[in-house]
């Protein structure tokens, strides 16, 4: 039996995600994907699929959910208080939904996006490769939207290992969210910066202002101040700081356009994504200059957790 | 060429700085090189660079540094000519007035200069389906819009710096808009889901009014 899911309430923004549409990208479309991939992973393990399968992203609030029939499902990622038919039930945990039994969640404890996997992914329209919603080409996920009540959630298959509930990722596994420091790499630009900038880069708060989405977060802080000839537009990679003339950073995020002229003056690492994905706004962030040694340590780190679930 | 770290699992190779046609084949033949890659992820040519994103596990900076170094002195294949597009578009864009005045030329010469060149397709990207043509010739340059539209309408054919762009999408924007075209940018449900690739040419005419 396909399990389904009933949307009571979608949420403030619920989208359908998987890892995206890399080869997409040379025609202009954003990559896209779960914005932090370390969640969606374990969400997808914790009920037995591949990483790469569908999940929901549910952004700054969760949805309320009705089980139409008996299916495994496991929240990671953002905690949002869940609960079920009135329930506290932990998170990065898999557990067994009966017929008719509600899925709901309270007040935004920490984070921002809460990620549901549902055992044999997330049905959903495949649009140039990926599941993935795109709002702005109104492609992929749920017809290219985020969710709205009364919509249907369908798996989209067998899982791909049998079905075992209270399967639980231990804290002392997962990132940090709480901790704000996002491990970069400088450049290719960071040249560009003069000597008080790069101190301010690598030394001051910078903090997450309201105009936040999936494209891109733009900071506040100190001026950084960049100096040089206007660059030819080049491709882009999440998590690159981009420096437009104002002096304000821009920390590119999963939807960010695909290619730009601003200079980037360093890329938050890999493992540090998934912290930068919690990020609220409001939240003050710091830049640590990372080299390529620590980053790989910390991204072993991270898929040695995921391997504890497979 | 100069090879800098973009993360611990990207890199931007930058050929050269100028806008130039003969660095732009180049970065698409490396983009394409690298492509068959198992180590590359992706491989994203901009107008006078390459965009790698690879995989951490399998490869590192330095020696995937190492390979566009060696693939970089190999000549590029001679390029075959893009596919050439004609792009009928009204010239009755709201600052074509605004850019004869600064530029001291009559409204008929902006046309006929932005009509005149048959440009590349140096790059599709920013957002779905737009794409960077060029060189638009001097005497259209003018830096772009002090204050950036909150919204532009699809099909706005633009000019900014030495370049020209047809906005696929009605998206914030800071160019000059001359004009519009019917020509739709953006195919969504074609694949690839956009009318111009790299290395294309595009020839604009003045539709009749």
């Amino acid at each position: 039996v396909t399990a389904v899911l009933n949307v009571q309430e979608p949420g403030l923004f619920t989208t359908v995600q998987d890892l995206g549409r890399p080869n997409a990208i040379s025609a202009g479309v954003q990559s896209g994907g779960a914005m932090d991939r370390f969640a969606h992973a374990a969400a997808n393990l914790l009920v037995g699929n591949d990483v790469g399968h569908a999940t929901l992203e549910c952004t700054f609030s969760g949805p309320h959910l009705v089980a139409e029939h008996p299916c495994l499902v496991a929240v990671a990622g953002a905690d949002f208080d869940p609960h079920v038919n009135g329930t506290p039930v932990p998170g990065w945990t898999s557990m067994l939904l009966g017929a008719g039994d509600q899925l709901t969640f309270g007040p935004n404890r920490k984070g921002a996006r809460m990620y549901i996997a549902l055992a044999g992914g997330i049905e959903a329209d495949r649009w140039l490769g990926s599941l993935s919603t795109n709002v702005m080409a109104a492609r992929g996920g749920k017809q290219g939207r985020p969710l709205e009540r009364g919509d249907n959630i369908a798996a989209a298959g067998a899982p791909r290992k049998p079905s075992i509930s209270r399967l639980h990722l231990a804290e002392s596994l997962r990132p940090v969210y709480g901790d704000h420091i996002l491990h970069s790499i400088p450049g290719p630009h960071v040249k560009r910066l003069n000597p008080e900038s790069r101190s301010n880069l690598f030394g001051m708060a910078y903090r997450v202002t309201k105009d936040a989405n999936r494209m891109g977060y733009r900071l506040e802080g100190p001026r950084l101040d960049t100096s040089g000839e206007e660059l030819l537009s080049f491709g882009l990679v999440p998590g690159a700081l981009q420096v437009p003339h104002g002096g304000q950073p821009i920390l590119l995020m999963a939807d960010h356009q695909t290619a730009g002229g601003y200079p980037v003056v360093a890329t938050v690492v890999s493992a540090s994504m998934p912290v930068a994905a919690q990020l609220l706004p409001g939240d003050e962030v710091l830049f640590a200059e990372a080299t390529a040694e620590r980053a790989q340590q910390m991204r072993m780190a991270l898929g040695a957790a995921l391997e504890t679930l497979r | 060429l100069r090879i800098h770290p973009l993360g611990d699992a990207a890199l931007l190779a930058e050929l050269g700085t100028r806008l130039d046609t003969a660095l732009n084949t180049r970065a698409i033949a490396l983009a394409a090189a690298l492509k068959k890659r198992r180590d590359v992820r992706q491989a994203i040519a901009g107008y006078a660079s390459v965009t790698v994103q690879f995989d951490p596990d399998q490869t590192s900076h330095q020696s995937l540094a190492a390979a566009i170094r060696r693939l970089a002195t190999k000549r590029p294949p001679m390029p075959e000519p893009g596919r050439l597009h004609r792009i009928p578009v009204r010239y009755d864009g709201p600052d074509i007035e605004e850019v004869a005045e600064r530029l001291k030329l009559p409204r008929e010469r902006i046309v006929e200069l932005h009509t005149r060149p048959i440009y590349r397709v140096f790059l599709v990207g920013f957002v779905p389906g737009w794409a960077y043509l060029g060189p638009l010739p001097e005497e259209l340059e003018l830096p772009r819009r002090q204050v950036p539209r909150t919204q532009v309408p699809a099909g706005s054919v633009a000019i900014a710096g030495r370049q020209s762009g047809i906005y696929p999408l009605p998206t914030p924007g800071g160019w000059h808009l001359l004009g519009r075209t019917s020509v739709k940018l953006f195919l969504p449900d074609s694949d690839p889901p956009c009318l111009f690739r790299a290395g294309d040419r595009v020839k604009f005419f003045a539709a009749g009014e």
